[in-house]
């Protein structure tokens, strides 16, 4: 049995009345009979540009938005007859913070899980642990609207782990957040994964987080489902190869041999060498650029996963929107 | 025996609700989820209401020292001084709340708490119940420079410490539930802000000299059973029954404003 089976599922935003001489805002058809199913174990992503509906497909399985017509069952519960259920079943993690903003993240981190039921005692045990996991330790004391962004963000998702739940949903979890933090994102979800058998859904536009978390992923565009495999799946619909794009700061270090080999199969434009690779090879030419002296002589570099890229445009979705960092 | 597959008798599609649904994790309990709201809110008011605190308190200052030269003593001296006190509650419990609700609909702060398995009374009640305790220093300093201004006696001012939690709880239940149901964050601020006008001049200027369609604003107005009560214990002999009636009212009031307020909450959160 799927964790989260979605059915048939449609959802319209009415059309908002314009205001004298304001254009009237037409009906937005956001969930256009979606039909997937989340395995149990599994980090399953929905990818797709901004506005492509998965804020509203998510809004809807945590019970927080009804749906026109269609089905949900989530670890076998109807939530479109019992949405209040969706918060003893999932942890969620939305794409705002309004409501722990003026809040300590030591404060944030506890209340939440006194709010998910745990006892005061589990609940500053469990707030101690989950703040360690994400090193977030030195930021415990500061409220959340003194901190950056990605930090901010980070703290959120420490909240939707406290007391625990067999599903993760999660919305655009990593925006804004350094490699370190994105780090301990993905350590947190692993590890909930592998330990306690969690189920993790969450949303994403970055194609290069799509590429190297995800077990599954469902393309979404305009409200519907284009494309759901394995990443690798959907890359095999358009070819292997990655590509790579290395900024230097001012001349490539050819003295590196693996910076020398990859210059020969580079195209370059000024300071910016493109390449593309088979994914394995990619990787390893990241792993030599990321280290030693080539690092040093780095700007910048994105690893493109120009297959889903293409799998999105072959399957007639706007191109504009997903991001490729 | 039949061996006809679950996904053949159960269709294409899942069956919701079978045997197998997993068991659902507890809900949180209505007391410690509220021990945990108000403590949240309280700590949230600590760091950014403070220096607004500090305007209420110095606009009831000011109203009284205003009013001074104009009032002297007697029944209007006491009302001055209970409704400046009481003006400090309005504005943390009715203004500030209202503008909080608002904007945490506005900007989806209401998620949070509807994805998890809180009682949305815990909810209102945890933020309501700060917000008013949040106003208690500011009311006594001003209740006490007023009696000092106006020569009042002080010996009764204990009856503070139910005006403070019943007329809180009725402004802000009222607060909240504006917040809750104003189509929008603009509006919500705006009834916040003239429900404290309203308390201001209902609650402050004299009752006697009204017109008598102002009266009826003043009687529906939940603050002023709170002044009246205050007022009357700064009498020389206070009438305690009057100031029980009062307290009556406010405390009546107040539970009918936060269960409207949970109302509001719940048709807020479950759109
Ligand atoms: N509350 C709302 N009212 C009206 N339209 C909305 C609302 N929320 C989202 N939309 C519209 O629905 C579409 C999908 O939005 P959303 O689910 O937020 O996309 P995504 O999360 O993929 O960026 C967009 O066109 C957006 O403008
Ligand atoms: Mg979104």
């Amino acid at each position: 049995m799927p964790v989260c089976a979605v059915r048939d599922l449609v959802k319209t935003y009415p059309a908002l009345r314009g205001r004298r001489g304001a254009a009237q805002a037409p009906a937005v058809r956001a969930s256009d009979g979606i039909t997937l199913d989340v395995r149990r174990g599994e980090i399953f992503g929905l990818l797709g540009p901004n506005g492509a509906g998965k804020s509203t497909l998510v809004r809807q399985l945590t019970g927080l938005l009804r749906p026109d017509s269609g089905s949900i069952s989530v670890l076998g519960h109807d939530l479109v007859r019992h949405p209040e259920r969706a918060a003893r079943l999932l942890g969620y993690l939305g794409q705002e913070s309004t409501a722990l903003d003026e809040l300590t993240v030591a404060l944030a981190v506890e209340t939440t899980g006194r709010l998910r039921g745990l006892g005061t005692r589990e609940a500053r045990a469990e707030r101690d642990a989950v703040i360690d996991e994400l090193g977030l330790a030195d930021l415990a004391g500061r409220a959340l609207k003194k901190l950056s962004g990605g930090q901010r963000r980070l703290a959120c998702f420490a909240t939707a782990l406290i007391g625990e739940r067999p599903l993760l949903v999660l919305d655009e979890p990593t925006t804004g957040m350094d490699p370190v933090a994105r780090r301990a994102v993905w350590a947190a979800v692993d590890r909930r994964r592998a330990e306690r058998g969690a189920t993790v859904l969450l949303v994403t536009h970055n194609v290069l987080e799509a590429e190297s978390v995800l077990d599954r992923v469902a393309v979404i565009d305009r409200g519907r489902v284009i494309a759901c495999d394995t990443p690798g799946g959907l890359k095999e619909m358009v070819g292997e190869e990655v590509r790579l794009e290395l900024v230097w700061r001012d001349r490539p270090p050819l003295d590196v041999p693996e910076v020398a080999a990859l210059g020969a199969a580079a195209r370059t434009s000024g300071r910016r060498w493109t390449l593309r690779l088979p994914a394995d090879e990619a990787r390893s030419a990241v792993a030599a650029v990321t280290a030693g002296p080539a690092f040093a002589a780095l700007d910048d570099f994105t690893l493109a996963t120009p297959s889903l890229e293409d799998v999105y445009l072959a399957l007639g979705g706007r191109a504009e929107g997903l991001v490729k960092a | 025996m039949s061996v006809v597959p679950a996904q053949a008798v159960a269709g294409a599609g899942p069956r919701p609700d079978d045997g197998r649904a997993a068991p659902l994790a507890p809900r949180a309990r209505l007391l410690p989820a509220l021990a945990a709201v108000y403590r949240a809110q309280l700590s949230r008011a600590r760091v950014a209401r403070i220096p607004l605190l500090f305007v209420a308190t110095f606009q009831s200052v000011g109203i009284m020292v205003l009013l001074r030269g104009v009032v002297s003593g007697g029944d209007p001296a006491r009302s001055v001084v209970s409704g400046s006190a009481v003006l400090v509650v309005a504005f943390v419990a009715l203004n500030l709340l209202a503008q909080y609700f608002g904007q945490l609909r506005a900007g989806g702060g209401l998620d949070h708490y509807a994805t998890l398995p809180v009682p949305p009374a815990a909810v209102v009640l945890g933020a309501a119940g700060a917000y008013a305790s949040f106003t208690v220093p500011g009311t006594v300093v001003t209740a006490v420079v007023g009696c000092l201004l106006f020569q009042l006696p002080m010996a009764h001012l204990w009856v503070l410490a139910a005006v403070v939690p019943l007329s809180g709880a009725a402004l802000s239940g009222l607060g909240a539930a504006l917040g809750l149901l104003a189509p929008r964050q603009e509006l919500a601020t705006l009834c916040g802000q003239l429900g404290m006008s309203a308390a201001l001049l209902l609650g402050v200027l004299p009752a006697g000299r009204m017109p008598e369609a102002i009266g009826w604003a003043r009687d529906l107005l939940p603050s002023t059973y709170g002044v009246e009560a205050l007022a009357h214990s700064f009498a020389p002999r206070p009438d305690w029954f009057a100031v029980c009636a009062d307290l009556g009212v406010c405390a009546a009031v107040g539970v009918l404003s936060l269960a409207v307020a949970t109302w509001a909450y719940r048709r807020a959160a479950a759109r």
